[in-house]
């Protein structure tokens, strides 16, 4: 197991975002986290990166006890978020913001060669490598966050809503890169309101609501699950 | 200022802010294009000046700029511990994006180690020589910065702000009232800097405020090399991408905290040395140097300048402590202009927020991070 995550609760102030979530992540896999709005899936996520303290429970990620374990150790380890939204940094530019993913390497070769393959992934980003971030449409800023991330290179992928307010065609596109990126050897943990792609690319599934884990499969079961399909899918 | 009848209209006035715009960009651009030895000719050129600036013979050819109701040597030394204390500053405002709103506790801190130390008024007496208790002083600024800092520095934004205004009343009130730090009464006889002319005279005394200036002056400099070099390395662009986004510093595998406390530090050690200058310079200390206002004016003069550059800030930094001294022994309509400085100084401010919010001459990331809050303000409405 890459990620093991076992019986997380998490409180904001004195509300319980996640009541006792567990879940894990194999190596090699892409697993979704789909939910409504307020469901706590962008929270499980910040328990996971460390940016939230949780309550009680614990997480292992490849093999080691991370429970404790501070944000940028965290990265250090192999595990990188790319941020929901607008998680980037505005006044760099997107080589700057490139960068800053690899802020814990000091392999510089590794760095280059890195780089080169966003540069692949993203030709739009090549296209703008010298414009200030906050000045990219959304799609870009989604697109620059993911191979941000990428430039840690790794072991566990964490993707926050990486369809956020895209256009249905940068949907697409953005889910190509995904299974891209997964293909080329990277864990993947994908959170996500757009279940239909979500689902249809991801090897497993859970489903989350109020705080709890309600359901878990793989992608194609859940997909054809009746009451997934009525709850996220949008059909009756 | 012209007022006419009729308001221009918009698109006049957007022509005529468009050129506005253009004009300055031209000359940023004209420096960054310039060769480098004309970027040394002209930088040792302003180094130059200012060294010859506090010297009768050569100020008084130019014109309106000494300041007429108070010795211009003494007044460019309080400019040049201003200059010091913004470019300070600048690192925990302008890089980190800390809001610290007691900054001047720190230069209390720095000013009361030397004066307790060095003082014969002082109840320790241990009468240390100047030199030996800067470094003290320094240490001591530190020290006090990780204090304050290492419980708030985990917390965000306002908070902060809170905390740093608190320790500076703090600071303030204990050399109001504590025995040990005299209040009013305060400190004499603080001793000068080491030095000494041919004839015997000391370098560095009350009556002639040059040595003190070019001291600091020199100081200035070698700071901003430093600091200069710091902003350009990994520590740098770790404050920058703080300052843009805590949370994605953090996700980037940025030790925030760690980060966060340099800056603090840096800028308080900064304080404490301009404070052990000034101890010197004035050769006594006591409570009424350190009002709340200093920090709110060096903060102001930072934002002024344009917080995150450091030319901004020296400029800011500069600009302000001198029209605050060039308004003495101005009388207009029989009013004593110097009486209401504050209110032109505050009159500025408002002004500036709202036309340049970036300052006079912005950092490029933050103008940019500027304009993305500002759409960020309409997206969330």
């Amino acid at each position: 197991m890459l990620l093991e995550i076992d019986d997380v609760s998490l409180l904001y102030g004195r509300i319980q975002a996640l009541h006792g979530i567990s879940l894990t992540v194999d190596e090699g896999e892409i697993v979704a986290l789909i939910g409504a709005n307020g469901a706590g899936k962008s929270t499980t996520m910040r328990a996971i990166s460390g940016i939230r303290p949780v309550a009680s429970g614990r997480i292992r990620f490849n093999g080691e006890d991370v429970t404790k374990l501070r944000a940028d150790l965290r990265v250090r380890r192999g595990l990188c978020q790319a941020p929901e939204g607008r998680g980037i940094f505005p006044g760099m530019t997107v080589l700057e913001n490139l960068d800053m993913g690899a802020y814990t390497r000091r392999d510089r070769a590794g760095v280059a060669q890195d780089l080169n393959r966003v540069m692949e992934l993203f030709p739009r980003l090549a296209e703008r490598r010298k414009q200030a971030g906050g000045t990219l449409s959304g799609g870009e800023q989604q697109m620059l966050a993911v191979g941000r991330a990428l430039m840690s290179r790794p072991k566990l992928l964490l993707l926050d809503e990486p369809s956020m307010g895209l256009a249905p065609m940068l949907i697409q596109q953005i889910f190509n890169i995904i299974t891209e990126i997964n293909e080329q050897g990277t864990t993947i943990l994908l959170v996500e309101q757009n279940a239909q792609q979500a689902l249809a690319r991801a090897h497993r599934a859970y489903v989350l609501e109020t705080g709890r884990i309600v359901k878990s499969g793989t992608g194609a079961e859940l997909l054809h699950d009746p009451s997934v399909k009525e709850a996220y899918l949008g059909v009756a | 200022m012209t007022t006419t009848v009729n308001p221009p209209n918009p698109e006049q006035r957007e022509a005529a802010m468009d050129r506005l715009r253009h004009g300055r960009e031209a000359i940023a651009e004209r420096w960054r294009n310039a060769p480098r030895w004309v970027r040394w000719v002209l930088l040792a050129a302003v180094i130059v000046f200012f060294y010859a600036l506090p010297n009768k013979e050569f100020y008084q050819y130019l014109g309106p700029i000494p300041t007429p109701g108070a010795n211009f040597t003494q007044v460019m030394f309080t400019v040049s511990i201003y200059v010091l204390m913004a470019v300070g500053l600048n690192i925990v405002v302008g890089f980190a994006g800390l809001l610290d709103l007691g900054y001047f506790g720190f230069f209390a801190v720095g000013a009361y180690t030397v004066a307790v130390l060095t003082s014969p008024s002082s109840d320790i007496k241990t009468l240390w020589p100047w030199l030996l208790v800067v470094p003290v002083a320094i240490a001591l600024t530190m020290v006090s910065g990780v204090m304050l800092g290492t419980p708030t520095l985990r917390l965000r934004g306002d908070y902060l702000a809170l905390v740093t205004l608190g320790f500076a009343e703090m600071i303030r009130i204990s050399a109001v009232s504590l025995p040990f730090l005299k209040g009013q009464r305060g400190f004499n006889q603080i001793p000068h800097p080491p030095g000494k002319y041919a004839d015997g005279k000391p370098i560095f005394g009350i009556l002639d405020a040059r040595p003190y200036y070019w001291l600091v002056l020199t100081l200035i400099i070698l700071v901003v090399i430093g600091v200069r070099n710091l902003t350009h390395s990994r520590v740098g662009r770790a404050w920058i991408s703080i300052r843009e986004d805590e949370d994605a510093a953090q996700l980037m595998g940025v030790p925030t905290f760690k980060f966060k406390l340099w800056a603090f530090a840096s800028g308080a050690a900064i304080a404490g040395l301009a404070g052990a200058l000034f101890a010197g310079k004035q050769n006594f200390v006591n409570s009424q140097n350190f009002e709340l206002l200093n920090s709110i004016i060096i903060l102001a003069a930072v934002i002024f300048g344009g917080s995150g550059n450091i030319v901004g800030a020296i400029v800011g930094g500069g600009l302000v402590a001198y029209m605050i001294e060039r308004f003495r022994g101005i009388e207009l309509f029989g009013l004593e202009l110097y009486e209401y400085r504050f209110l032109f100084f505050g009159l500025v401010l408002v002004v500036m927020m709202i036309f340049r919010p970036q300052g006079l001459i912005p950092n490029r990331r933050r103008a940019a991070e500027f304009k993305d809050r500002r759409k960020e303000v309409i997206v969330g409405e």
